[in-house]
């Protein structure tokens, strides 16, 4: 039965590669003729080339060199396609780029500037590789060499067997001006042709068009693609959401924030640190709720410079002068809406030392809240020297004022 | 004293003095004929161990990648390994066909075809890897700029995004210099074939190719731009895969020097690829007179040279260890030749810079067993060379409290060497549905291929002079 069959699908496959298939018309397409040996053809095509044929072409079955010499062909064109599209590759990449991370969705990435140059090398080396390659290609096959053309009228002759194989043709077509089959069948056997022969075009070249432009061709292709896709679509929807393992990047075995873990005894899904434990760069305060008589000890670790002042003056206008008022009068922004805070001009606040400023800021001071969580340890020392300065300000001496000229 | 003119003369490059004719039929036969026994134990060998390579890859998309060795601080072990592994053996192909090309070796038209599909099915094999070891591949999406509902885009300045495009784009290219080079063969089977199946199939895939000059002269520019532009990508494409590990600042990974290092261990192992393979095919499909013994020995001197190259990579990166005086640069070398790992990094010493050297013996390039062995260890060292340089490098990191060993699970092996029963299957399959030799370039180097005269348009006999002297 299974070898019946197979027989029976050989039987339809069998095909005779001699016998010319392909409906063949009356209408001539052109004269051919066969040559044995690569020098009788490159001086055959150079004659033809030579008495004026246009509409002629040489088929061999590997380039032969010097050819394009012997027919008076131009120089092949696909370089300028190549060139042009990589210019476009290299900046349609650069484009790309460009817009997604410097326009687009500007991301801070590795402290570089949103859009910067040599991380963007690379790619736009690809880009423009991938479209001159892809150019190239395209340009070769449908521009300049018009393919494809499966029902060339050559095709499935006797001629192109010879001539994909192991002999050399020429063909000159009966549309060329100078076409009379009497002088072409003579010009071949004078060159030294050993077979002249007719190719006829097929019904198929004769009656229809391009068939790349069918309208059935046409929209059964769009009709594919409108299936393909929206059945993809529904698929990957279905596949993503809807089936193990395939999931999505919250999809994780972890435990949320705010929700219970059955992993722990207290059930409780948040781990709590272990007693003592301190944070990086969060010493505790020593004097943390003691009266400011005792952090009379408490000293400056930074030298006034201007780097720090101004570092002062920025955290100070921050986070001081909504209460304070810039420049420390006790006239802030508040309106109202919180007690107003004494003067830091002050004798009290003049005589003090700075650990005591620094002890309220750290600690608050009645109705002041504590600044230690906003304001590092740091930038409260670099406050206080901005503080002394704003003091100094307040009543310079002719001293001070010859300096600052 | 009188120069001897045969010493320079090159030897034929297909022997026998085959016609065009008998190139015709020894090259297509195996398209032609039932396969052979050899073929379908072969293929069964290597479709089995594609079955294995499936069954871990359903493990590894099913439960993660928790089912791989990987830990940590080893967090790229062998899904990396093999990634750049396989990359690095394409490179052989396109150096063949495109850089080869463009030296005007004529020699390299008679293991082109072959080199480029190993360079095609290579790139396929690794891509499989970086995919996968993003843990979700369903997602892989997410790895090319395309508008999402996050409104983000990928990360520009990332290496791992590069290689995304060098990958891409190397395949592309790759497949497109592969077909191109294919269609005047097809259309050789086309014109050969007594099937009517495979007769429309060839008709199809060679576009209607007529072998006309007219196309042959935009075809051969074209040819020609390919490799132009296929060589500095060949290039680009390992450089890029380099930077995933230069641009870290892992001991052992950021170093300037592993471009080229790259580049030239790719060459060396690729050439070793094909070598290996190449001395199956020619025996099995009788094309010992196509792709003769001076093919072997030329390859064989490319990989003298590449594998020196690295030799020298590797001493390089020890001096520069020592001389930049950055300990953890140093430790990680001492670590790598003389710490736990130091089995792999003495095999893949001994394997890429030793037995390769055995080349400078003519007596050993020319012969074929001794050969057959060293590329097979040039396949190992290569392997091991990317098992080192990750491993290595990772297993001791900054802090010796997270010090750890790598071990591979069931699953890593099983996608090893289901990764070469991928590219196995795929070449047996190609040996066999598509000619091995591309027939036409072979063909055009036959003594006595090309024409002697080289004439212009002219009438009667007579050179139209045209500015030039009609040479
Ligand atoms: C929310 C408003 C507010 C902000 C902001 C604020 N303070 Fe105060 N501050 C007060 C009030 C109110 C007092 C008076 C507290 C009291 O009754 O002793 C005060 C008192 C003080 C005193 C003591 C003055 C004295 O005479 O006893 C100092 C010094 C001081 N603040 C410094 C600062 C510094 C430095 C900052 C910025 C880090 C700051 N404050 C931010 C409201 C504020």
């Amino acid at each position: 039965m299974i070898k019946k069959l197979i027989d029976k699908l050989n039987e339809i496959n069998k095909f005779d590669r001699n016998a010319d298939n392909g409906e063949r018309s009356k209408k001539l397409f052109g004269l051919a003729a066969l040559y044995e040996t690569p020098n009788e053809i490159i001086e055959a095509a150079a004659v033809v080339a030579g008495k004026g044929y246009e509409k002629f072409d040489v088929y061999t079955p590997y380039p032969l060199h010097g050819m394009d010499d012997a027919m008076g062909m131009d120089k092949p064109k696909v370089g300028y396609v190549s060139f042009i599209f990589g210019l476009t590759g290299m900046c349609l990449a650069l484009l790309m780029i460009g817009w997604m991370s410097g326009i687009d969705y500007p991301n801070i990435i590795g402290g570089k500037p949103f859009f910067s140059l040599p991380p963007s090398i690379p790619i736009t080396f690809e880009g423009t590789i991938l479209l001159t390659g892809i150019a190239t290609v395209l340009g070769m096959l449908v521009l300049f060499n018009k393919l494809p053309k499966i029902d060339s009228p050559l095709n499935d002759t006797d001629f192109m067997r010879n001539v994909s194989s192991d002999k050399y043709g020429i063909v000159i077509q009966t549309d060329d001006d100078l076409f009379t089959e009497q002088d072409v069948k003579n010009l071949y056997l004078s060159t030294g042709a050993y077979n002249v022969q007719e190719i006829f075009y097929r019904e198929s070249n004769l009656t229809t068009k391009t068939p790349l432009f069918d309208k059935k061709f046409i929209s059964a292709i769009i009709g594919t693609a409108v299936v393909t896709a929206v059945v993809t679509y529904f698929i990957v929807n279905f596949v993503l959401y809807s089936t193990v393992p395939f999931d999505w990047m919250w999809v994780q075995p972890r435990i949320d924030s705010q929700s219970p873990s059955t992993f722990f005894p207290n059930n409780s899904g948040m781990r709590e640190p272990v007693n003592g434990t301190v944070a990086r760069g969060f010493l505790p305060y020593e004097y943390k709720g003691l009266p400011d008589s005792s952090v009379k000890l408490l000293a400056n670790p930074l030298a006034v410079s201007k780097e720090v002042l101004e570092r002062g003056q920025d955290r100070f206008n921050i986070y001081c002068s909504p209460c304070h008022g810039y420049f420390g009068e006790g006239d802030g922004r508040l309106k109202g809406l919180f007690p107003k805070p004494p003067t830091l001009h002050s004798k009290k606040v003049k005589e003090w030392t700075d650990g005591n400023i620094y002890h309220v800021i750290t600690n608050g001071q009645n109705v002041m809240p504590s600044y230690a969580e906003q304001v590092s340890r740091d930038d409260r020392w670099a406050i206080i020297h901005y503080i002394r300065a704003l003091e100094r300000s307040k009543d310079a001496s002719e001293q001070d004022v010859e300096l600052a000229k | 004293m009188s120069l001897d003119a045969t010493y320079t003369r090159e030897l034929p490059l297909v022997e026998n003095n085959a016609t065009l004719k008998d190139l015709d039929n020894i090259i297509a036969l195996p398209t032609e004929t039932k396969p052979t026994k050899g073929w379908w134990i072969a293929i069964s060998i290597s479709s089995t161990a594609l079955l294995i390579g499936a069954i871990s890859l359903f493990y590894t998309i099913y439960y993660g990648i928790g089912m791989w060795g990987n830990n940590q601080p080893v967090g790229w072990a062998f899904g990396i390994i093999n990634f750049v592994f396989w990359i690095g053996i394409g490179h052989a192909g396109t150096l063949i066909s495109a850089i080869l090309f463009l030296f005007r070796q004529k020699w390299r038209t008679g293991i082109a075809r072959f080199a480029e599909a190993m360079t095609i099915f290579a790139v396929m094999t690794a891509g499989i890897f970086p995919i996968i070891h993003t843990g979700r591949p369903w997602l892989g999406g997410y790895l090319l700029p395309l508008p999402n509902q996050n409104g983000v885009w990928v990360n520009f300045m990332s290496p791992l995004l590069w290689d995304v495009f060098a990958v891409s784009t190397y395949f592309t290219i790759s497949f497109l210099f592969w077909g191109i080079g294919l269609i005047p063969d097809l259309a050789i089977l086309r014109d050969k074939t007594t099937s009517k199946i495979k007769k429309n199939i060839y008709k199809v895939l060679s576009l209607g190719w007529t072998n006309s000059n007219r196309n042959w002269s935009n075809y051969e520019r074209a040819y020609l731009i390919l490799a132009g532009i296929s060589t500095p990508l060949v290039l680009s494409v390992h450089t890029i895969v380099s930077f995933d590990f230069a641009v870290s600042v892992i001991p052992g990974w950021h170093t300037t020097i592993f471009p080229p290092y790259f580049v030239a261990g790719a060459i060396f192992s690729g050439f070793g690829m094909v070598s290996t393979v190449l001395i199956i095919v020619r025996k099995v499909f009788n094309m010992e007179h196509i792709i003769t013994i001076g093919h072997l020995e030329k390859m064989n001197k490319i990989l003298l040279a590449t594998g020196t190259m690295v030799g020298f990579a590797y001493s390089m990166e020890f001096f520069v260890a020592w001389y930049s005086g950055n300990t953890f640069e140093s430790f990680t070398f001492v670590n790598r030749a003389f710490g736990p790992y130091a089995w792999a990094y003495w095999i893949m010493f001994s394997c890429n810079v030793f037995f390769p050297q055995l080349f400078w013996f003519r007596k050993i390039r020319r012969s074929i067993p001794i050969t057959f062995i060293l590329v097979i260890l040039v396949n190992v060292g290569m392997w091991f060379e990317r098992f080192v340089i990750i491993v290595t490098s990772l297993h001791r990191d900054f802090l010796p409290s997270s010090w750890a060993m790598f071990t591979p699970t069931l699953t890593d092996m099983g996608l090893l060497l289901g990764s070469f029963g991928f590219f196995f299957t795929l070449l047996f399959l190609f040996l066999k549905t598509l000619p091995l030799v591309s027939i036409s370039e072979v063909k055009a180097v036959v003594e006595g291929a090309q024409p002697t005269v080289h004439p212009h348009p002219h009438t009667n006999g007579k050179a139209i002079q045209e500015g030039g002297d009609g040479h």
